[in-house]
């Protein structure tokens, strides 16, 4: 196998891919779905957002493998953050993944786990597969918001 | 001086064995390498490859006979208009059209369909009345009908398709009312390559007065076509598709039709006078190809039918059915795959799906293999959901393409398998 692909189909991201953690649904959290066109790509993120902070959050839905590991390792890493830090997080992540060739490796200790992704930013087309949970995630954080400021 | 000639020598004679390595050679793209390994180009129902005919044909109207069409007493002009009017009648001949004016030339079947629906369809339908496509088609093929629909109050009726991907003709029979105006259908499908009835279509539409339009898009690449013997009402394909280059495709549609139908879009070359009162609209087919036209590549697109013409369709259909039974053969011994659309007859695609990995992974380490393949939903989400997938991988063969390509498609799904299954 080549090292682009391997570095695309780290074994934690396939590992995720096939056992997703987080994958159900929260019925009374705030949701958001996101929708790929382009591939017919689907997921439903939950967020249970409690005094600023994500107490837990989840999803639903369909995807390619790298999809569904972002989906996947974006519920663990944001639980216990605040919904600024999850955004920031996002910020991160999504530097990671749409790095220029050059400016591509090197450590991303803040990012932690998440670092895996770094082979995406040789997939131009898969960008929107990993940044599509983050993507709903955002939205379901701004919903999540939206209830607690009408309450 | 002569116009350029367009039509090339024949890539072999109509008797001799079909001689695929000899057809590739006239497509210089194919002989390159991706990440390392031979090109294995599978995506030709999306667009098909280039022969050196054609990518000459395009750059020698620029090089000898450029000028502008239907308005120059010059010499150049006039060899400009000699080859892009040789085109058309080109095109005439390659659908056995009655006659070449009845052969509009456009960007493609997407907007030949548009125009179709803006002009036929907004002068005909009413508040009510109703178009009827099939659940098997193209988005191009839905979405100017639904525009139609909300601009006129006009009503789009879908015929049902079965587990196999074939339209459901009794349904489609049916659905036929008084109140139908037009019905448009996919020749080839392009999701899953069904071949529809379309003879069988227009007799049942025909029986109740009521037009019928073909999109020939994923037809005119694989299967002989004649409008006469299909005996529909417009036949709208695309350039691309059929190794022309992409932004050209015609129309071509019954003159006592188009005569009737007002203008699509106003502008040069579609008039006959022009006042401040009044204007007078060109003849057919001038009155709908208003501007300045795609001139080298409608002379281009004239060039791909000539070389197809110059193999024969007969000959390609033929060399295509063997290759997509051989594909059908060698993907059903990949474990977990399974094919989506297995109607009886089908023409140049094969949609699947494997279980436990995604189509886009599939693309994805197919690519690192040097095949070429589409996934996704093919612009047919309604079919895909008909078959309850979000996606499928699409493989999809051309006169190009070789059993040693399909071999090399299976061995890279099972790399895929090794990955994810």
């Amino acid at each position: 196998m080549s090292e682009e692909l391997r570095e695309l189909y780290q074994e934690v991201i396939l590992d995720h891919s096939k056992r997703p953690r987080n994958f159900r649904a929260l019925p009374e959290a705030s949701q958001a779905e996101g929708f790929n066109p382009l591939c017919g790509d689907r997921a439903t993120v939950f967020v249970d957002l409690q005094d600023g902070t994500v107490k837990d959050a989840s999803f639903v839905g369909s995807g390619c493998s790298i999809s569904t590991a972002s989906a996947s390792m974006m519920t663990e890493a944001v639980k216990g953050k605040s919904a600024a830090e999850a955004e920031e997080l996002f910020q991160r992540f999504h530097a990671l993944i749409t790095a220029p060739p050059d400016q591509a490796g090197g450590a991303h200790p803040e990012l932690g786990k998440l670092a895996v992704f770094a082979g995406v930013c040789e997939f131009p087309v898969r960008v929107k597969c990993a940044s599509l949970p983050w993507h709903t995630l955002k939205a379901a954080l701004q919903g999540a918001g939206a209830t607690v400021s009408t309450e | 001086m002569s116009t350029p000639k367009v039509a090339p020598a024949p890539a072999s004679a109509p008797d001799a064995p079909f001689d695929v390595e000899r057809i590739r050679a006239d497509f210089p793209i194919l002989r390159q390498q991706v990440h390392g390994k031979p090109l294995v180009y599978l995506d030709s129902a999306n667009t098909a490859q280039k022969p050196q005919a054609v990518i000459d044909a395009e750059s020698r109207v620029y090089r000898e006979i450029y000028a502008n069409v239907h308005r120059g007493v010059y010499d150049l002009s006039m060899k400009a208009e000699k080859a892009f009017e040789g085109a058309r009648h080109t095109v005439q001949r390659f659908l056995n059209a009655p006659e070449a004016r009845e052969i509009v030339f456009l960007r493609g079947t997407t907007e030949a369909i548009n125009l179709v629906a803006h002009t036929f369809g907004r002068q005909r339908v009413k508040p009510g009345d109703e178009i009827l496509i099939s659940g098997l088609e193209h988005h191009s093929n839905i979405v100017p009908w639904q525009l139609l629909c909300e601009q006129t109050g006009g009503v789009l009726k879908v015929a049902p398709i079965t587990d196999e991907g074939e339209i459901r003709l009794d349904e489609l029979e049916r659905l036929l009312s008084p109140r139908t105006r037009l019905v448009s259908v996919g020749h080839v499908s392009n999701a899953l390559g069904t071949v529809n009835p379309v003879r069988r279509i227009v007799e049942m539409a025909h029986a109740q007065g009521v037009p019928v339009l073909v999109d020939g898009a994923q037809g005119v690449p694989h299967l002989p076509v004649d409008v006469q013997a299909l005996g529909c009402d417009f036949y709208a394909f695309s350039g691309h598709k059929a190794f022309g280059p992409s932004g050209i495709g015609a129309l071509w549609g019954r003159a006592s039709l188009l005569e009737a139908m007002p203008p699509f879009h106003g502008g040069g070359d579609m008039i006959l006078s022009v006042t401040f009162e009044k204007t007078t609209y060109n003849v057919i087919p001038y009155k709908f190809e208003a501007g300045t036209p795609n001139i080298a590549g409608t002379i281009a697109l004239g060039a791909a039918l000539e070389y197809l013409a110059g193999i024969g369709m007969d000959r390609i259909a033929a060399y295509e059915h063997e290759l997509l039974a051989y594909a059908h053969d060698a993907l059903r011994e990949v474990p977990g795959l399974r094919f989506i659309g297995t109607a009886r007859e089908k023409a140049g695609v094969v949609s699947f799906v494997l279980e436990g990995v995604h189509p886009h992974d599939m693309g994805t380490v197919l690519d690192y293999e040097g095949v070429a393949i589409r996934t996704g939903h093919h612009c047919a989400q309604p079919v895909m959901e008909r078959f309850r997938v979000p996606a499928t991988a699409r493989a999809s063969l051309a006169l190009y393409n070789t059993r040693g390509e399909v071999d090399a498609l299976v061995a890279g799904l099972h790399k895929v398998r090794e990955m994810f299954a």
